[in-house]
């Protein structure tokens, strides 16, 4: 039980997964997550994050490179596997003539130790929906129906992908709050998710993907500091950008000047000092500390070099 | 949510699994009115339709009586229509969800979720075929089956090999609509080459002859000696030969094409 406790719960090494036509989705992935610990796999559509994880969910084999979960090789020791995780594809699954309850009730013939179908569906605040069909649920209802069927068999491992894809604000929220009641209670979560403020709010640590590979990870406040901090403003005209201090890395586009800097208070102060003392007047100055979301832009624009390759099995 | 001890529970077994799965299947069945028609209609109406066809036919030409032809006949309709036909449809219709995906993450293993798939279809082309038997008494006046254990082998092999091939046509069926159309191949080539609307007998000597080698041909000649007791001169191994051979290219199709998510 100890030399247990101590494999991490997701493990990855070189994954890598390409597809029947060529295409290389994911290209050498390595990551760990321990115990009890909320991931996130962030990118933008077609960055690998769903071949990654169907990949740890074991739906498929990968072309090179490991993958364990729960210390098992999570395609070819399925059966081992299996009982101890809970899965949410990032979409569908249910069939939609069948109502709440009746699927509800399929899942849990298949789900070792299936809790209650009342508890699961009041987790996820479908109480009261048992009887409607599946076809007449709402986007965001079905997601959470989704979500009530993965923690049917109190899942060790979570994998939510996308979670709150169609969900408004206070789903959003809801399922924020039972993602972090899970971690409390020693689940292991990892999602994928594009919203920023997702991972910001929920994961102990966070991956950007980018055509299959991972380009950044680490806690959400590592991968911040990672990333410079930027100050922009325009300069009169008259002003040429070579004026500005040598000290500043300065880009100029038209009068638009943005400089990005790790040692935002000291390039600052060099800033305003210089413009005090030729007293130029900085229209629209703007200096900003580094965020996850421009550590997301910035990785999402470096996409043109891409041939254009099947997206990532999703968004219809 | 509220705070839950992990409690190891009940674990599920193969049979829970496809109890649970045959259970939502079979609920599903009831609630699409096209399949509920396939399924529990259209046999009767086939079996009224190749009786009024037999009758244009003498028996000197059926080797059989009309009755016997009917029941034989009628039995492979059954199986065609409401194992390999609904089947194939419904096994579309929960790819195109993806419902076989979701499946897949779960517990229940990848024959599993087919055979559960399979579950409700196979009850009702039992059924079927016992009301078939019990009316063949009644109604058409014909004899017991002579030899039930031949029956049911041949019942038993049919819907294993059905649902096998049912499974490798979804592969190459993109919707629900078109497996009107896939399904028709199998089930003509069936009806004409393996005794169901015309007995085998009947066909001119090299057409027997290659019919002989069509998938149901086996199994329908193990149901033909079922009714009558009389199996063709060392053909039961042939046919026993027939469809152990296709049921092994079935199975290898399906592990090698079968498709669990749609083509995007």
């Amino acid at each position: 039980m100890t030399a247990e406790a101590q494999t991490p719960a997701i493990e990855a090494t070189d994954l890598s997964r390409t597809y029947a036509g060529g295409f290389e989705a994911v290209r050498g992935i390595s990551l760990s997550v321990p115990r009890g610990e909320i991931f996130a796999l962030l990118g933008t559509n077609g960055a690998g994050k769903t071949s990654t994880v169907e990949l740890l969910e074991g739906l498929a084999a990968p072309t090179g490179g490991t993958a364990r979960v729960l210390g098992h090789d999570p395609y070819r020791e399925r059966t081992a596997v299996r009982p101890r995780i809970g899965v949410m594809l990032q979409e569908g699954g249910f069939p939609s003539d069948l109502t709440v309850a009746e699927t509800v009730r399929m899942w849990a013939g298949v789900t070792s130790g299936a809790r209650p179908a009342a508890e699961a569906l009041g987790a996820v605040g479908l109480t009261g929906r048992e009887k409607v069909r599946i076809k007449q649920l709402s986007g965001g209802e079905r997601r959470r129906l989704d979500l009530a069927c993965a923690l049917l068999g109190r899942p060790e491992v979570l994998f939510l992908d996308e979670p709150t894809t169609g969900l408004d604000a206070e789903g959003r929220r809801d399922t924020w709050e039972l993602v972090r009641a899970l971690r409390a209670q020693g689940t292991t979560v990892l999602l994928t998710t594009h919203y920023l403020e997702e991972a910001e709010a929920l994961a102990d640590r966070l991956a950007i993907m980018h055509q299959g590979r991972i380009v950044l990870s680490g806690t959400p406040a590592e991968v911040t500091a990672a990333q410079p901090a930027r100050i922009r403003f325009a300069l009169p005209d008259g002003v040429p950008a070579a004026r500005l201090p040598l000290a500043l890395k300065a880009a100029a586009d038209g009068d638009r000047i943005e400089i990005r800097t790790h040692a935002l208070q000291d390039d600052l102060t060099g800033l305003l000092d210089w413009a005090r003392d030729h007293g130029v007047r900085l229209e629209g100055l703007d200096a900003r500390s580094a965020s996850l979301e421009e550590a997301f832009l910035d990785i999402a624009s470096r996409t043109e070099d891409v041939p254009a390759g099947p997206k990532e099995s999703v968004n219809r | 949510m509220s705070a839950t001890t992990a409690t190891t529970g009940r674990p599920t077994t193969t049979l829970s699994r496809l109890a649970a799965l045959g259970r939502a299947e079979l609920t599903l069945l009831g609630r699409n009115r096209n399949n509920l028609f396939i399924a529990a209609a259209m046999p009767l109406l086939m079996i009224f339709l190749l009786r009024s066809s037999l009758k244009g036919i003498d028996e000197a030409t059926l080797g059989i009586s009309l009755g016997a032809a009917t029941l034989i006949g009628g039995t492979g309709m059954v199986l065609l229509l409401v194992v390999y036909m609904s089947l194939t449809s419904s096994l579309v219709a929960r790819r195109e969800e993806l419902v076989l995906k979701r499946l897949r993450t779960g517990e229940a293993t990848d024959a599993e979720i087919l055979a559960g798939a399979a579950l409700p279809a196979t009850a009702i082309a039992l059924a079927q075929a016992a009301i078939l038997t019990v009316g063949g008494f009644t109604i058409l006046g014909s004899d017991a089956p002579a030899r039930p254990d031949l029956l049911v082998l041949g019942l038993a092999g049919a819907i294993v090999l059905l649902a096998g091939l049912a499974a490798v046509t979804t592969t190459f069926t993109r919707t629900v609509e078109s497996a009107g159309l896939t399904t028709l191949p199998l089930f003509l080539v069936s009806s004409f080459g393996s005794g169901l609307f015309v007995p085998r007998d009947a066909l001119p000597g090299l057409a027997a002859d290659l019919a002989q080698l069509l998938p149901l041909s086996g199994v329908m000649e193990f149901v033909r000696a079922g009714w009558l007791g009389t199996a063709h001169s060392g053909s039961l191994l042939a046919a026993a030969l027939n469809t152990v051979a296709w049921g092994v290219l079935t199975g290898w199709a399906v592990r090698r094409w079968f498709r669990w998510e749609p083509r995007r």
